[in-house]
């Protein structure tokens, strides 16, 4: 077998390999890109209503609520200017606690609640999940929040 | 003074590293033997100085030098002495500290471990890997100087993250830095040959064991560091297409396509060129992975550094070395001579298809972990890539991957028939198929034909890689004599895969039919899940060395038979204010039960997470064989006794050649 038609098939291999993996990738891809919205996004509507995506804000101070008979919580977090509700069924990380950076995973339901699938915390205490710090940045609102600062 | 001392070795580290940089390696380029001699001794000087720095930080940090910052920030009078050790290698210094010893250790290896091999060669070897010691050294005392002093010094220190307080996160990053920093090693061989301007087999085969010893690493640093991340972070989950992750796991496929293309190249003197892109490219992915690490672009667990200069230090360094060695490789390349001829259908083309679909794998796991950061640096928003994505392409990938391990095996080199082949493997496939099949179908389930290919493909790896000894011990007279003096580099490729069926079995059977169950629990309360009773005997308060623990009994029984007792914490971390969860696991050959405590909801109740995970275990195990197989084949004495016979015969054609070298 001549060098040439050698090369022709290694290339042949390559591109097949790179076809197929092109094909799986962008049918895959296109479907778990998440994308990260702020509450005050998602109060002007550019959030998608029926597609999964993250958002990020502070758990505003005495806005946790616990159904006593399951796990499931709601509360309300900010990125200091508006604010959105997020209810979950599960049990909420080690570092979740009010005033918290918190990023969660889910959808948009009906109400304009944001139903989470997973809700993220990170592990130090003066960590800001960085799509958060920079939320509360354009928002331009104060950090960390003033005691008063009630849920609407 | 004893941080000073540190910080002074360090500097003669550099220095020293200097002198093996560029002496060796001029030194080659102009027949200067006085010169190349000085590549041994000066690898050996920098790992005394080295050591020399490191144990300095120890030093300062088991004697709680608070006057050191990064002792400050990452330890604590009430840390227990084991990590304060781990702690040295817990923060963004002193783990670039731990690279560059490692990286010192292994050059020093090399210069141990080449005896056999013609002086120019490791002095290009050692003069490389020179180089790559003064970049870290220059990261380090530029950027990121782990002896640097505050005054007044504070009473105590911040602690160690909890999460970093455990003996699995102990090894791990020692393991993996053994595996990553071990590339370095096949990086410099194969720049050795590059810039030896003929690009001969030899250097394929020095290079094997070592690649493959530090594959052996990787594999193990990566396998502890999933184990630490299924007991320590409390959800049961073992592998989470982290970034962090995946900067390991990228070198280790690319690891995979290297030592498997070395071998051709070392065998059938193909495809030489394709195996030093290779080897760049599994260097390159360990500097990318320390770029994305250590330089703060992510944000995990791992991520210690926010400071953007350092970003883009390694980012420079990672420019130097993957440029620099592209264009070597560019101008050197077009000249080798593939000697070896080889039909399309043969050991050849299989090996080499399969290294082409790692690097494919490798790629779709590049994407996904660096396209997030991509978007973000033009300003397109934040986003990020969800685990289903990983899965989705790249356990398909791995389909062919595994069909073209069973046939490889068992297809001679050079050229074969396929139909002879069929021949060969069509009752393992059918075997394959059916107990496949079969035992999907005891494990009931709606998601059945994901475990039955995973049994499959696991049963076809094993059932082809031990019909190899057939064919092996088939046409010999004395079969045990055979076995016991068989090579020991197909020992290891059988090992290893079957360590790796083992892998599949575990991740298809743990993925497909791993149940859990969160549930509000009080003292008293049991709660029927997977077969079993888990009843909540008490909950109770309990000291800790430098922590508070409210500690859940769970006992567990099945059908009115006491099982075991399962003990789950949530510990707090007075220090950094930091709650953690310490996991109950009841470990099992065939099922692992998992016991976590979530949170408490009210006076009494608290919020539990249960897992039952079958087979999770093997997924480990599966990476304990790999290794050994690593290690086995590592240990062939074909390397060395090749060596030998190369110092010897070949040396005058080694000598003769030498001034082409310039």
């Amino acid at each position: 077998m001549s060098p040439r038609r050698k090369r022709i098939i290694l290339i042949l291999f390559v591109l097949a390999g790179m076809g197929i993996a092109s094909v799986l990738l962008l049918t895959a891809f296109e479907k778990n890109l998440l994308y990260f919205y702020s509450p005050s996004q998602v109060a002007a509507g550019e959030a998608p209503s029926t597609r999964a995506f993250r958002i990020g804000g502070l758990v505003m101070k005495n806005s946790v609520q616990r159904n006593p008979d399951s796990l499931e919580v709601s509360f309300v977090i900010t990125d200091t200017v508006n604010t959105t509700k997020i209810v979950y069924d599960g049990i909420l990380p080690d570092l979740f606690r009010e005033g918290q950076g918190i990023v969660a995973n889910g959808k948009l339901v009906n109400t304009g609640v944001f139903q989470a699938q997973e809700v993220l915390a990170k592990h130090d205490e003066n960590y800001m999940p960085p799509e958060v710090a920079d939320a509360l940045a354009k928002a331009g609102g104060t950090y960390p929040l003033p005691e008063n600062h009630k849920s609407k | 003074m004893i941080a000073e001392l540190g910080h002074f070795a360090l500097i003669m580290a550099l220095g020293i590293a200097i002198v093996q940089t560029i002496f060796p390696i001029a030194g080659a380029a102009r027949d200067n033997l006085v010169w190349m001699s000085l590549a041994r001794p000066a690898a050996r000087l920098q790992l005394v100085f080295m050591l020399g720095s490191f144990a300095a930080l120890a030093w300062s940090f088991l004697s709680n030098d608070f006057s050191v910052i990064l002792v400050a920030q990452h330890s604590n009078t009430q840390l227990p002495s084991i990590y304060r050790i781990s702690a040295v290698w817990g923060n963004h210094e002193g783990s670039l500290l731990l690279w560059a010893l490692i990286l010192s250790i292994w050059t020093t290896a090399v210069s141990l471990f080449s005896r056999r091999l013609p002086d120019f060669f490791v002095a290009r070897v050692i003069g490389v890997m020179g180089l790559v010691s003064i970049g870290f050294l220059l990261f380090l005392l530029l950027t990121s100087n782990p002896f640097n002093r505050q005054f007044p010094a504070p009473m105590d220190g911040a602690d160690l993250n909890p999460l970093l307080q455990d003996l699995g996160l102990v090894i791990h990053p020692p393991m993996l830095y053994m595996g990553y920093v071990g590339f370095s090693v096949a990086f410099g061989f194969a720049i050795a040959a590059l810039l030896g301007g003929h690009l001969d087999t030899t250097w394929a085969r020095w290079s094997r064991p070592w690649t493959i010893m530090a594959w052996t690493f990787l594999t193990l640093g990566i396998a502890l560091g999933s184990w630490w991340a299924y007991y320590e972070l409390g959800w049961g989950g073992w592998w989470f297409w982290d970034p962090v992750e995946n900067a390991s796991f990228m070198p280790w496929l690319v690891g995979i396509a290297l030592i498997h293309s070395l071998a051709v190249t070392d065998k059938r003197e193909v495809f030489k060129n394709w195996t030093v892109l290779l080897a760049i490219c599994a260097f390159t992915l360990s500097l990318l992975g320390t770029f994305l690490v250590r330089s703060g672009v992510l944000t995990s667990v791992h991520a210690f550094a926010t400071d953007p200069t350092r970003g883009i230090f390694i980012l420079c360094l990672l420019g130097f070395f993957v440029g620099g060695s592209l264009i070597l490789y560019a101008w050197r390349a077009p000249y080798t001579l593939n000697a070896g001829r080889f039909r399309p259908f043969s050991r050849e083309s299989l090996l080499l298809l399969n290294s082409v679909l790692m690097m494919v794998a490798m790629f779709t796991v590049l994407l996904g972990t660096i396209y997030p950061l991509i978007i973000e640096a033009l300003g397109r928003g934040k986003l990020s890539v969800g685990a289903p994505y990983f899965n989705s392409v790249f356990i398909p990938l791995m389909l062919p991957v595994v069909a073209i391990i069973g046939i490889g095996a068992n297809t001679r080199w050079k050229q074969d028939e396929w139909r002879q082949v069929w021949r060969r493997l069509r009752f393992l496939l059918a075997g394959s198929l059916v107990l496949g099949i079969a035992m999907g179908l005891m494990l009931v389930d709606s998601r059945y034909i994901q475990t039955i290919t995973g049994i499959t493909v696991a049963l076809w790896i094993l059932f082809t890689s031990l019909y190899t000894y057939y064919s092996y011990l088939k046409d010999r007279k004395n079969k045990l004599e055979s076995l016991r003096n068989g090579p020991l580099g197909f020992y290891g490729m059988t090992v290893a895969h079957i360590g790796f069926a083992i892998t599949i079995i575990g991740i298809t059977i743990t993925t497909q039919h791993s149940v859990d169950l969160h549930e509000r629990m009080e003292p008293g309360d049991q709660v029927e899940f997977a077969g079993y009773t888990f009843h909540l005997d008490s909950i109770r308060s309990l000291p800790g060395p430098n922590y508070q623990a409210t500690e859940a009994i769970v006992g567990v029984s099945k059908n009115g038979q006491h099982v075991t007792t399962m003990r789950s914490q949530k510990r707090i971390y007075p220090v950094r204010q930091m709650p953690m969860t310490e996991a109950g696991i009841d470990p099992g050959l065939t099922r692992d039960l998992y016991v976590s405590l979530g949170e408490p909801l009210d006076d009494k109740a608290w919020s539990l997470r249960l897992y039952h995970k079958p087979f999770v275990r093997w997924i480990w195990l599966g990476a304990i064989f790999m290794a050994l197989g690593g290690l086995l084949a590592a240990a062939d004495r074909r390397y060395r006794i090749r060596h030998e016979q190369y110092s010897g015969s070949q040396a005058g054609i080694v000598l003769a050649a030498a001034p082409v070298d310039r």
